[in-house]
């Protein structure tokens, strides 16, 4: 009959509250008990440098574009050896949504995100960050890549002579 | 009765301590809620403020306070202003009926453990938790909000659904013990509690009060998936308040009577009356929670089916077979 069945369901469903409410609880107490966070955590974003020691960042305008919120904004500049970099460079954090876009888009590994969530202000104008408070001194995620080994043909290194490249041919020669 | 001074400051102490008692329990039922339901949903609830969050009652109340109190424009203002206090003032007059303990005697004054000893004490619980439902019905009316207004009505419907079938399933119990007073269906308990007799109508009771406190799984007036938040969606600070805390209030008075009406009131082994009161109580108001973290809303047309069509045949059922039982043994 449906009504024993019914008052079974019933009573099994109080019966697993009942065990639930006895279980150990999952909560972290936040401020006193913090996870360790995968190394791959969007929160704040670093420019980073590379191998070197010289800024990551060409000024390709590439992850500003890719920004869904428009909160990066730089101005290009050009180095005599024809290397680009930012003049300034400047995220608003008030309005980022840690998407990670820009970290995507960004072909030289400058941009990258940190696992550091904690860093409210609170004045929203300290939320605006410049190239000072972005720039670290480390590679970040990735240690050994350096844009320039594999492109910018002609600002650090003559044609040919990147990782992945090949000395050009001299078409006019039939030789091997 | 005679003006003895002793005996008015007994009562006003009596008075005093019972109201002072069920407010607190409200609020700390609250809170408790919050814990029990946290423990159920494998989360810590309230922890925060004071030792083990003790001191929350207090801060949600200074929060309460301290909001502002928003009366909407198209309202109707002094219904409006009315309703909440009528929501919680009659859960709180029900209480006055309610024997909680064994009489005590103090310096040679007999002092009956409840404030009016009324001989139609149940018929005044049935009048009062009618009165009660205007709370509902008139501030969704007054709100003049569309989802307010849904609230109020299914209140009452809800209310004369279930009114019925609570009505119904104590009439037995006033049948066992010969009497509407609240002292005599207690005493009549002594030996064993009706629950032992009337399982169905107990469990009939229990249902239809949880209707009557319009708490999870029939809490349409509010149903907070359909209506926002039902009667009171446009109630702010201390008025939202009071109608949080008669629903609470509620629970307390109502868990008194479950264990007035079947569990045998104050009575009970060992412990002293006003601990087993208490017990039995607190046992309903925990069986009010857990079931809110256990079942999900009815469906209206469900809810109405299980008020109309099972529960009061049901009841009277168990009525005709209760006076047929009693019948064959007098
Ligand atoms: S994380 Fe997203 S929102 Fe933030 S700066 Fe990068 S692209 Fe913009
Ligand atoms: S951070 Fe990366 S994507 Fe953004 S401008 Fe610099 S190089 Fe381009």
């Amino acid at each position: 009959m449906s009504i024993f069945k019914e008052t079974r369901n019933l009573l099994g469903g109080l019966g697993i509250t009942l065990r639930h409410m006895l279980a150990k609880p999952v909560t972290i107490q936040y401020p006193e008990e913090k996870r360790t966070l995968p190394s791959r955590f969007r929160a704040r974003i670093v420019l980073t440098r590379d191998p070197d020691g010289d800024e990551r960042c060409v000024a390709c305008y590439l992850c500003s574009a890719a920004c869904p919120v428009d909160c990066i904004s730089m101005q290009s500049g050009e180095r005599p050896n024809g290397r680009r970099y930012a003049e300034w460079f400047r995220i608003n954090f008030s309005r980022c949504i840690f998407c990670g876009l820009c970290a995507e888009a960004c072909p030289t590994l400058a941009i990258q995100m940190t696992p550091d969530y904690e860093f409210c202000k609170r004045d929203i104008r300290e939320m605006i960050y410049e190239k000072e408070d972005l720039l670290i001194d480390g590679c970040g995620k990735d240690d050994s890549y350096n844009f320039y080994r594999h492109a910018g043909i002609g600002v650090t290194q003559p044609r040919g002579e990147g990782l992945e490249e090949t000395r050009p041919v001299d078409a006019r020669s039939l030789m091997p | 009765m005679t003006a003895d001074p002793v005996d008015i400051a007994l009562f006003a102490a009596k008075l005093g301590a019972v109201f002072f008692a069920v407010l607190t329990l409200a609020a700390y039922l609250v809170f408790a809620e919050r814990r029990i339901l946290a423990w159920i949903q494998d989360r810590k609830g309230p922890n925060r403020v004071g030792p083990f969050g003790l001191l929350q009652p207090l801060a949600d109340v200074i929060k309460l306070l301290t909001k502002e109190d928003l009366v909407p424009a198209a309202a109707d203002r002094w219904l409006f202003y009315l309703a909440p206090a009528m929501a919680a003032i009659p859960a709180l007059l029900i209480f006055s009926v309610i024997p909680f303990g064994a009489p005590l005697t103090i310096a040679g004054h007999t002092l009956p453990l409840l404030i009016a000893d009324l001989n139609v004490g149940l018929l005044f619980f049935l009048a009062l938790s009618s009165i009660a439902v205007y709370g509902v019905a008139i501030g969704g009316w007054a709100s003049n909000s569309k989802y307010s207004l849904l609230g109020g009505i299914r209140g009452l419907a809800q209310l004369i659904s279930y009114e019925l079938s609570m009505g119904l399933a104590l009439v037995p119990v006033v049948m066992m013990s010969r009497s509407f007073s609240m002292t005599d269906i207690v005493t009549a308990q002594q030996s064993m509690p009706f629950i032992v007799y009337q399982p169905l109508a107990f469990i009939i009771f229990l249902i239809s009060i949880t209707a009557e406190c319009r708490r999870i799984p029939f809490d349409l007036p509010e149903a907070e998936g359909e209506l926002v938040a039902g009667f009171h969606t446009e109630y702010s600070g201390m008025r939202f308040g009071l109608f949080f805390v008669g629903e609470y209030i509620n629970i307390i008075v109502l868990g008194g009577l479950a264990a007035t009406f079947f569990l045998g009131g104050w009575h009970g082994p060992l412990l002293p009356p006003v601990i087993w009161f208490s017990i039995k109580t607190l046992a309903f108001a925990f069986l009010m929670i857990w079931l809110r973290g256990t079942l999900p809303r009815l469906r209206y047309d469900q809810l109405m089916h299980l008020g109309w069509k099972i529960l009061t045949p049901l009841a009277l059922f168990n009525i005709l077979v209760t006076a047929w039982l009693l019948f064959l043994t007098s």
